[in-house]
């Protein structure tokens, strides 16, 4: 087993273009989970439209690169006043249950046999990056001697990193701003919000329509870097990372998601490879306990314990506050 | 009125049955002059519509292409008993290409075959043949009712079982408020342990009755487990005072711990029953006109047995009463003397009991596999929904609708490999129309 080969898979994951996407999911998910309480157990599909509304009009309806990236804002505006409309009048439940059910549906209609001419089917689209790829400034890769990114890689991870700065800067902004604290005092009781005359449900609206399309831009980045969108990525494991990087990092903080995400990839990176290192041939564990396949399964099974763990024991995460997070459904 | 509205969903049920129609055996009959020179002779007929002695129906006027190697080689038009003899030099592979253009109105092929077919031309004479499966067509009556009442048959057998989970959810629900995502996984441990002791059973001397004895350990387990679940997990933490919103997250870990659990002890593939792997012939019940397979027969009578003796016991018991005295006010059911804690912990277990009772039965109408849990739970989380979350009535009525609306909707256009959309959109409109469900009370709704 080699820990240098461990430390250096987990780093590359933890600053990689991975962790961008699930920093600017996880941004997402702090507007609507940890500013204003809502449950959105369906990032996935927000980012799922954001990745696809470009890269279906850009492939399948021959729009230029610029629409496409107005699609990738526009659909999941779209998508989150469609959630948003029946449920966020009723109680918490509620849009996590339809959530979950869309984001699960958009990733069946994506990958469908039926759809394929639209959405490609379970091999995706591809053939929609070329101006990212043209934009590229870097002649070079990069390399700090510990870890390197190639060329592509870099291009991408400025691109990303910049996303997540502005979207962490904006965040900070209307949080500090009289609409930042309406919804947090949404958070904390709806009915005292209600009583001062406030429109809670056009303030929850505005709130999910902006963490969706924070998400939609980790979609749209998704795809830019990878060049191709596939429907697999989509699933709900895609929302729960998400959530479990919030929830590590902590819940209603502006730098919490990014310091999570960050975190959460390094930590799976790195047990992804120690595990692997570990089982099957010429590792210690013996293949009865663990073989192969079951040690690409390991890091899941972590990551639900580590999800119910901290919600149990440390709900506030790395820097939150908790009295911040405790959010109880009525 | 609510028992009598039991009584009236009985009938539903029962008068739905009657609706189903077994489907007519297909059989194929073929016979046209041979002409002396070596032909390929193509045979249309269309599989999906059939004369009254269940013959398919020929299909008549349709041009068809021989080509060998990308070369023309003959043409050919189709009688009026849908046969075309083509004429070709010599023996060799040939593609019959079909010009779709001609083919009848309303008529559409076959997915596989998609207007070309290779024929493999080996013999002088015109036995060369070449089927083209012409595939079910829209909107044509006889059609229509066949596939309704097959997808009928389905609907209601999937509506049953999927009511069972459905019952055990709002239990749940019910007594302690919790929308359980982990719902799901505890109808996949339901399939997977019927499958373990499966695999024990079917061996031995046991084996007439290998899948009864799995399928009653499997319902005791799940019973046990929702009783673990209970008094390790949620119990504790209904007592330290956390919050509805973070069991929900907390439930969704526990989703995926569990289904990640079973595939790192089952892997992903898909397996099946011993005594229902859909290979052997089985035997049909038939009843009025009602043809069922026996282990559709077994499920239904299994559910409906289970259902009814539930829903008495939940409005006769003792336990049943307190059940719903606490799912009503916990506050006021706690001060007038209930033990809260007790009846919480009976729901858990029945509930985990019926909803691993529902993974059997899955197992038993279809196959078990360690991801089965979480599309289900759509299902059952809009069937719930559309009953009213929380109301055992409810739960009823809503997973009857779902059911059928699942397996009906590919007839009116949802494509089969995401028959999930017609259920969603149920539970999107009733959310807009009447979000406390159809039997739900609005107080609930915060």
């Amino acid at each position: 087993m080699d820990i240098l080969d461990i430390l250096r898979a987990a780093l590359q994951q933890a600053l990689g273009p991975q962790a961008i996407v699930f920093a600017l999911a996880a941004i997402g998910l702090n507007i609507h989970f940890g500013y204003t309480g809502l449950l959105n157990f369906g990032q996935a599909g927000f980012v799922a439209v954001g990745a696809y509304g470009l890269a279906v009009s850009v492939v399948t309806f021959g729009a230029p690169f610029w629409l496409g990236i107005t699609m990738a804002i526009v659909a999941p505006l779209v998508l989150a006043v469609i959630l948003g409309v029946p449920t966020l009048r009723l109680r918490a439940d509620y849009l996590a249950i339809v959530t979950i059910a869309a984001a699960e549906v958009l990733r069946f209609v994506f990958g469908s046999v039926e759809m394929k001419d639209t959405f490609g089917g379970s091999n995706g689209l591809n053939g929609y990056a070329g101006p990212f790829q043209d934009a590229n400034p870097y002649s070079s890769g990069i390399d700090l001697g510990f870890i390197s990114f190639g060329r592509n890689d870099l291009w991408s991870l400025t691109v990303g990193w910049v996303l997540v700065a502005l979207c962490c800067l904006l965040v900070w902004a209307l949080m500090r701003s009289p609409w930042g604290r309406v919804l947090r005092s949404i958070r904390e009781d709806e009915d005292a919000v209600r009583s001062l005359g406030k429109n809670v449900f056009a303030y929850k609206m505005q709130a999910l329509a902006l963490g969706g399309v924070i998400g939609g831009l980790g979609g749209m980045f998704l795809a830019l870097k990878q060049a191709s969108v596939v429907p697999s990525d989509y699933s709900t494991l895609m929302t729960f990372y998400a959530f479990a990087a919030l929830l590590l990092g902590g819940a209603g903080r502006v730098m919490g998601p990014v310091i999570g995400s960050v975190l959460f990839w390094f930590l799976i990176a790195g047990l992804g490879s120690f595990f692997s290192q570990s089982a099957g041939k010429g590792g210690w564990i013996p293949t009865v306990i663990m073989t192969d396949t079951q040690a690409s399964v390991i890091r899941y099974i972590m990551l639900g314990l580590a999800i119910m763990l901290l919600m149990i024991f440390r709900p506030q995460g790395i820097i939150g506050d908790r009295r911040e997070i405790a959010i109880d459904g009525r | 009125m609510r028992k009598r509205l039991y009584r009236v969903l009985v009938a539903l049920i029962g008068a739905l049955m009657v609706l189903l129609v077994g489907s007519p055996g297909a059989a194929q009959a073929t016979e046209t002059p041979p002409p002396d020179a070596t032909a390929i002779q193509v045979t249309l007929q269309d599989e999906a519509n059939k004369d009254a002695e269940g013959n398919p129906k020929p299909i008549p006027g349709v041009t068809l292409e021989v080509s060998k190697d990308g070369e023309k080689a003959g043409e050919g038009v189709t009688d009026d008993k849908g046969v075309a003899i083509i004429v070709v030099d010599e023996l060799g592979k040939y593609t019959v290409t079909l010009d779709e253009k001609t083919l009848p109105e309303g008529t559409v092929l076959d997915e596989n075959t998609k207007g070309e077919a290779t024929v493999q031309v080996r013999f002088q004479g015109p036995n060369n043949r070449a089927i083209f499966p012409i595939g079910v067509t829209a909107g044509e009556e006889s059609n229509f009712g066949k596939d309704l009442a097959q997808n009928l048959r389905a609907g209601i057998v999937f509506s049953l079982v999927l009511c069972l989970a459905a019952l055990g959810f709002s239990l749940i629900f019910g007594t302690t408020g919790l929308s359980n995502f982990a719902h799901g996984e505890m109808l996949t441990f339901g399939a997977l342990m019927a499958w373990t002791f499966d695999q024990v059973f079917k061996t031995g001397a046991l084996a007439s009755v290998s899948v009864l004895l799995a399928g009653i350990i499997a319902v005791l387990l799940g019973g046990l487990g929702g009783f673990a679940q209970e008094k390790i997990l949620w119990g504790p933490l209904r007592r330290r005072g956390t919050g509805l919103i973070a069991m929900m997250i907390v439930s969704i870990g526990l989703a995926i711990f569990l289904r990640y659990l079973f595939q790192y002890f089952y892997g992903s593939s898909t397996r099946s029953l011993s005594q229902y792997n859909g290979q052997q012939r089985e035997q049909h019940w038939y009843y009025l006109w009602l043809s069922l397979a026996d282990r559709e027969a077994i499920i239904v009578l299994i559910s409906i047995v289970t259902i009814t003796a539930v829903c008495l016991w939940l409005a006769k018991s003792r336990m049943g009463k307190a059940m719903r005295a606490v799912s009503d006010n916990p506050a006021l059911a706690a001060s007038s003397g209930l033990r809260v804690d007790g009846v919480i912990t009976n729901a858990w277990v029945i509930g985990g009991a019926l909803t691993a009772l529902s993974g059997v039965l899955y197992a038993m109408q279809l196959q078990v596999n360690a991801f089965m849990g979480m599309r289900i739970l759509l299902v059952i989380l809009a069937a719930v929904t559309l009953g009213g979350l929380g109301t055992i009535w409810g739960a009823l009525v809503g997973s009857l609708v779902i059911g059928l609306v699942y397996e009906l909707g590919p007839l009116f256009g949802v494509p089969t490999s995401i028959k999930e959309i017609g259920p969603l959109l149920i539970m999107i409109v009733i959310l807009l129309v009447r979000p406390q469900g159809i039997l739900g009370r609005k107080e609930r709704l915060g």
